[in-house]
């Protein structure tokens, strides 16, 4: 085999590795989404459990950032997941369990429950309108229909704080409930409002500003 | 080398001037009417007819170097395809032309810094004028004009009427053939608040009150948007409006006090900027 043989199959071996390597980075990158959980359905209705921590799990990439979850019922299996796969048109009663300390809100507007069924919610079963803004842990937040539920926090003097996902509803926490109207088929996104991204310029870097922690996707199928 | 005794130059300079008041014209009384953002408010108005009078400035310079660019093909082109082009002479220390290009040139361009001076004195121009605005509208000076502050935080805005308990909302609605002055803020980063069919564009900054004008016309929607990249959701973030009736208006802002009374309660007061806490997690 002739040298100039020999340069070109290196040249096309290197080509092919470098094309691959780039092609595997894309597509990892492509891949790597946060998991979507679907509404449980029942009748007429479905349900959506979520919960939220101030510190994600051990063994998660950011295990330090404050998150959202998907859980079960009764407050286990533990999902990362933020984007909830929910059904057109139709009731969704969202529960959801705040084992999150109190951060404040920026905008105190936001204290006041919108966009549910009756502009409540169910703070430990007890309806209520708005929650003292200061109080506020994390807000559940879907901007396009006008859908936004504060999250009181749990008192600094908390005896049996949870710091890190996952956590048992043995441990102090609010359950925060209500039920909303999904709109038509489409992709919309949910967040928090509240700066609760503990060491980041005012509490809204990292986890705000990362799909699968205080933000995500409601796909409405 | 043959002699060429056909006078181009008049020739170009006919044809620009025919085809020029053609395309100009139909710039004026075509396309005009139809150029951005439409006549959505007094100052969107005012910004087609602005849009339409660069275009129109605009169009004899294209016209100028489209027409002498299709002559040079036509005239100037090899007829003999085997021979070598010959370039004509270089165009030296010509006093007239200097003159001419430097007249041309410095007429349109202090035409249009005046234009553009005399408009935006006018009344802003739908554009954000700081905290101290210098281009009033002359009716505000008559009627004060219905305040409303625009607040940005990542990642939506609300709205605040000052004139009605400082009652905030999540929709902007108000009302036809009005006045209104915008105070546009923010609560956290650099947002920039635009409401495309009503000729608006303001930054909303931290701390800052940016004031803006519109004189509303009749009932339209519009859409407000953030066009300043701001974060994750950026692209995510706008809002329908709406310019409704008066009395439809009156009736959907008394609702909106009753709506969010609670939320009204926890308010801070009315103030041209915040600066809000809690940074309890700042870092």
């Amino acid at each position: 085999m002739s040298s100039y043989a020999k340069r070109l199959i290196g040249v096309a071996v290197c080509t092919a590795v470098v094309c691959a390597a780039i092609a595997l980075y894309i597509g990892l990158y492509l891949v790597n989404v946060p998991g979507s959980v679907a509404a449980t359905p029942t009748a007429g209705a479905s349900n959506l459990y979520l919960a939220t921590v101030a510190a994600a799990k051990g063994t998660d990439p950011h295990p330090t950032w404050v998150s959202y979850y998907a859980v079960n019922a009764d407050d286990t299996n533990w999902r990362h997941a933020t984007t909830f796969v929910l059904p057109a048109n139709s009731i969704v009663h969202v529960t959801i369990y705040q084992f999150d300390g109190q951060s404040g809100l920026r905008n105190p507007f936001i204290a006041q429950a919108t966009g549910t069924i009756g502009n409540n919610f169910l703070l430990d079963g007890k309806p209520t309108q708005a929650i003292d803004p200061d109080t506020a842990s994390h807000i559940f937040a879907i901007p396009a229909i006008g859908l936004s539920v504060p999250l009181v926090g749990i008192s600094d003097n908390a005896k049996n704080p949870c710091a890190n996902a996952p956590c048992p509803l043995s441990t102090d926490h609010y359950t925060i409930s209500f039920s909303f109207r999904t709109p038509s088929k489409g992709l919309y996104r949910w967040q928090c409002f509240v700066p609760c991204a503990a060491g980041y310029i005012e509490g809204f870097g990292g986890p705000m500003q990362t799909v699968g922690y205080m933000d995500g996707f409601i796909k409405v199928v | 080398m043959s002699t060429d005794s056909t006078n181009h130059f008049l020739r170009v300079v006919v044809l620009w001037l025919v085809s020029s008041v053609i395309v100009t014209a139909i710039v004026v009384f075509v396309i005009g009417p139809g150029m951005p953002p439409g006549n959505g408010s007094v100052e969107a108005h005012g910004q087609v007819i602005d849009n339409t009078v660069l275009l129109a400035v605009a169009t004899p310079v294209a016209m100028a170097v489209l027409v002498y660019f299709a002559y040079a093909l036509w005239a100037f082109r090899d007829r003999e395809p085997h021979g070598v082009p010959v370039d004509g002479p270089a165009i030296r220390g010509n006093s007239s032309v200097q003159f001419w290009w430097l007249f041309a040139t410095t007429t349109i361009v202090l035409f249009l810094a005046a234009y553009g001076s005399v408009r935006l004195l006018a009344d802003g121009s739908g554009g954000g004028q700081g905290p101290n605005p210098i281009a009033t509208p002359a009716a505000a000076k008559t009627d004060p004009a219905l305040q409303v502050q625009v607040i940005g935080q990542q990642w939506q805005f609300t709205f605040r009427y000052p004139g009605y308990g400082g009652v905030e909302t999540r929709d902007l609605e108000l009302p036809a053939h009005t006045l209104v002055e915008l105070h546009v803020t923010s609560l956290d980063v650099i947002h920039s608040f635009w409401a495309y069919e009503l000729g608006v564009k303001a930054d909303a900054n931290p701390g800052i009150d940016n004031v803006v004008y519109v004189t509303t016309n009749g009932p339209l929607t519009f859409h407000v948007r953030c066009a300043e990249l701001c974060g994750l959701w950026h692209g995510y973030m706008f809002n329908p409006g709406h310019v409704v009736p008066r009395a439809q208006f009156a009736s959907w802002i008394a609702q909106q006090q009753q709506q969010f009374a609670p939320a009204t309660k926890a308010l801070p007061p009315y103030s041209k900027t915040y600066f809000p806490e809690p940074l309890r997690r700042g870092g």
